[in-house]
């Protein structure tokens, strides 16, 4: 089961939690089922069959750089924010 | 899965400090840099610069500069091929083709003084400019903005009649807010309530520039097979690629980046500039066409970092535990979004562990130019804010600010302020670090008269990336190793890649000679910067450096006629596991290749996920003249958590030159703007930059706790040190006059004023 960090604009499609939790063996199929369960969020995460441009998935403590196929360890906490890289 | 490493301590090279490479040809005058750029039928160009601030261009007569003596080719934005307005991922970030172009030169409206409006091609640098001086354009002024209350006013001039901000998800038409995010978590309000000590202040910060001293510049031909191939100072060729290809509107596959040594970067030179113009240029002239930007255009119109208005609330319990924190951030975009909002939220509250945490950002457009990383983008505004937060609520508090950091220090499993969970990090080792610092207990000692002392302490942090790179090794038959990588080398980082290779090969760190190749030579790799290049890029080299080993195994294996399992390494010295009496050394075996199968080469790339995340401390000691106002900085020293410092006097360079730019942030650095939207002190006269006879030697400490996603654990050291000067010094001149300074520059003007 994904223990997903929703972002805050995607709290509105949840009811206002914080979290919600999912189970998925990958990040596609996780967004999939989170746009089963909470219509009008998979908008926010998927252009083009990809995660959005600019947008990174945290999967436990690290940025995938396997996007959609990246495999999901059972409680792992997702997040989803801007990827950034610095100076 | 994510690979991980247990720290090692018995490195041959790793910790060592050799000379580097490149250290001849640049203190000889050999390297080469964009401005030494010679080729045959090269010619010059200039850009054409609006004068205003915001205008719509009613026309542009280039009659007479065509005609001028010695010109070849003349654009306007007319001649910009017109890209789609979409975004689309750069690697470690997006770009948005339509405004990058823009950005390089105006279309129907220029937004920020020095806009260009047109580029000249002539003979040479002479002949362009007198024929750009006959360029003529119509403006209609329109007023401008330079900071968010006024761009965000309601009778606000804006900037860009297509934008759509998005608020909250909302989308908002005729605006110049750009975004408007949210982070939170736990209950803010409710924890707010039950704080027994809150504060709330607002913070003001001046746009500020990096500062590099090589100016931007491009060389650039345009053959007749449409193969473009560029010349450029850059912090990634392979991005400057995607921007340059994105552009033009042609495939990346006929661009052809060649990185040159560049003079400083800070993240300024990740966008590109001239590339596509000059680009054009060689397109209508049939001649390769040479660009070199003026200082006046670089702080006018390249890469400064935002300005900033901030409102930050802490609550803390009676305990001195913080309960909940808020943050209000606006950042000024400069004429296209892009403001850093985010890095800003993921570093706001990093170094604590608060429960309930609230961000809301803002990415504001605003008549100045389009903002570009610099060292930790969007981190340094928010530690001023945070940092001076924290020490003011100790003081109303009667706490210990260090004591109140070390008790709130975040750690494994505190969740940042936009939630996401930390793994193992140095932030309390760094802390430790700070207090058992010489620095830390020695007094800060008497101040002559007429003047004061007083000690101001910060923290900061910067998240590091990992992303692409790419390494190649080919082996010469006297033993050393030709290693080329992909990333451009701004602080020694070729050294450290070479260090890389040698630690693995048991050689010394120069029997590798390392190459930054250029687009065609070697694999994909993502920009120097993010703090990424020592880790990524030497992850690749280490990668590199094993495959090496393993090919040179099987040539072992001829030579001895054994199966290659049976081959061992260790220390430069290949070995048969069965029979120990036969051995052969690397350098040895380099020079029996031709016998053994031939050419030995290996390579190696990565894509790898987050560095690890980086913390540090600054204690500065100030001295402030108390009828001038002038701030000496007497003491200074920085205190970093680098994971494994490969090569230490290029990590404690980092730590010195971040250190070194927050102080000048904190101190003199500002666009001083004036009321028609320009910039007043567009030269290092004027702009006011620390050099090294304002300061004392920069103190370093370096704290080595291991990342376990690196083989020898590095985090990088790029960013950290630029965040904690400016709040520190803001502390210690609170510390030594009791007048608290809420908005940089701290300049002796600002103190003098606080002072009466």
């Amino acid at each position: 089961m994904a223990h997903v960090f929703l972002p805050y604009v995607l709290r509105k499609y949840a009811g206002g939690v914080e979290t919600v939790d999912m189970p998925a063996d990958t990040l596609g199929e996780l967004i999939e089922k989170l746009e089963d369960n909470y219509p009008g969020m998979k908008r926010h995460l998927i252009v083009d069959d990809a995660l959005k441009p600019g947008l990174a998935a945290i999967v436990g403590h690290t940025a995938t750089r396997r996007g959609l196929l990246q495999k999901l360890t059972p409680d792992v906490e997702v997040h989803f924010i801007k990827a950034i890289s610095g100076g | 899965m994510v690979a991980t490493f247990e720290p090692k301590t018995d490195y041959k090279v790793v910790g060592t400090r050799p000379i580097r490479h490149d250290g001849y040809d640049k203190v000889t005058g050999r390297a080469v840099y964009g401005a030494d750029m010679k080729l045959p039928g090269l010619i010059w160009a200039v850009c054409v610069r609006s004068p205003h601030a915001h205008a719509k261009i009613k026309s542009i007569d280039t009659s007479a500069a065509e005609a001028s003596t010695g010109v070849f080719a003349v654009i306007t934005g007319s001649d910009m091929p017109k890209a789609q307005s979409k975004l689309v991922d750069l690697g470690e970030g997006n770009i948005n083709f339509k405004w990058a172009s823009n950005k390089l030169m105006a279309d129907d409206k220029v937004l920020y003084k020095g806009h260009p409006v047109a580029a000249v091609a002539a003979a040479d640098r002479y002949a362009a400019e007198e024929a750009a001086r006959k360029v003529v354009v119509e403006y209609e002024v329109l007023p401008s903005v330079t900071n968010v209350v006024d761009a965000l006013a309601e009778d606000a001039p804006i900037l860009l009649d297509d934008l759509v901000g998005d608020d909250l998800g909302k989308d908002v038409n005729n605006t110049n807010m750009a975004a408007h995010e949210r982070h939170e978590f736990g209950d803010v309000e409710g924890a707010m309530k039950t704080a027994a000590h809150t504060i709330e202040r607002e913070y003001n910060m001046q746009m500020v520039h990096q500062g590099y001293i090589e100016p931007h510049n491009a060389t650039a031909t345009w053959d007749e097979e449409n193969r473009v191939k560029v010349w450029t100072s850059t912090q990634g060729a392979f991005t400057a690629r995607t921007q340059i290809a994105g552009i033009l509107q042609i495939p990346i596959s006929s661009v052809k980046v060649t990185p040159l040594e560049i003079g400083g970067g800070f993240g300024g030179k990740i966008p590109v500039y001239f590339e596509p113009l000059a680009a054009l240029l060689s397109k209508k002239s049939g001649r390769p066409v040479k660009m070199v930007m003026e200082r006046t255009a670089v702080f006018e119109t390249t890469g400064p970092t935002p300005g900033a208005r901030m409102i930050i609330k802490l609550g803390a319990d009676a305990n001195g535990k913080l309960v909940a924190a808020t943050a209000d951030i606006w950042f000024e975009a400069g004429a296209n979004p892009g403001a850093f909002i985010d890095p800003a939220a993921q570093c706001v509250y990093a170094p604590y562990e608060i429960p309930n945490t609230r961000i809301d950002g803002w990415d504001v457009l605003v008549n100045k130019p389009k903002v570009a990383p610099y060292r930790a983008p969007g981190s340094p505004q928010v530690a001023f804010a945070m940092e001076t937060a924290v020490d003011e609520l100790c003081e109303q508090a009667g706490w210990d600010s260090m004591q109140f950091r070390i008790d709130n220090a975040s750690k494994e499993g505190t969740r940042r302020g936009d939630g996401v969970l930390f793994s193992k990090i140095g932030m309390q080792e760094v802390l430790e670090a700070a207090t058992a610092s010489d620095h830390w207990n020695s007094p800060v000692g008497e101040a002559p008269a007429g003047k004061k002392r007083g000690r101001g302490i910060a923290n900061g942090y910067w998240f590091n990336i990992g992303l692409k790179s790419s390494a190649n090794l080919s082996l010469n038959s006297d033993g050393t190793v030709q290693l080329t990588e992909g990333s451009t080398d701004i602080g020694g980082s070729r050294t450290s890649m070479a260090m890389h290779v040698a630690e693995v090969l048991g050689i010394g760190a120069h029997d590798v000679r390392p190459t930054v190749g250029d687009t065609e030579s070697i694999g994909y790799t993502d920009v120097t910067g993010g703090s990424r290049t020592t880790y990524a890029t030497g992850y690749a080299c280490w990668i590199a450096a094993n495959n090496l080993v393993e090919e040179l195994k099987k040539r072992v294996a001829i030579l001895w006629d054994i199966d290659e399992n049976d081959v061992d390494f260790n220390d430069g010295v290949f070995s048969s596991k069965s029979e120990q009496k036969k051995t052969i050394s690397f350098k040895d075996l380099a020079g029996k290749l031709e016998d053994l199968g031939g050419p030995a080469n290996s390579t190696g790339s990565v894509d790898l996920e987050s560095a690890g995340d980086g913390f540090g401390m600054h204690i500065a000691d100030v001295e402030i003249d108390l009828k001038t106002g002038k701030t000496d900085i007497v003491r200074y020293t920085t205190i970093h958590d680098v994971g494994t410092a490969i090569h230490p006097s290029y990590v404690e360079g980092q730590m010195q030159g971040g250190a070194v730019q927050g102080i000048g942030w904190a101190l003199n650095e500002e666009y001083f703007m004036t009321d028609e939207g320009s910039m007043a002190n567009s030269s290092f006269l004027d702009y006011r930059m620390p050099t090294s006879l304002d300061l004392p030697k920069i103190e370093t400490v370096i704290v080595e706790v291991p990342n376990p996603l690196h083989p020898y654990g590095v985090r990088g050291v790029g960013e950290t040190p630029i965040c904690p000067p400016i709040p520190a010094i803001a502390n210690a001149i609170k510390d030594a006059v009791g007048v608290r300074l809420y908005k940089t520059p701290m300049n002796a003007g600002s103190i003098v004023d606080a002072l009466k």
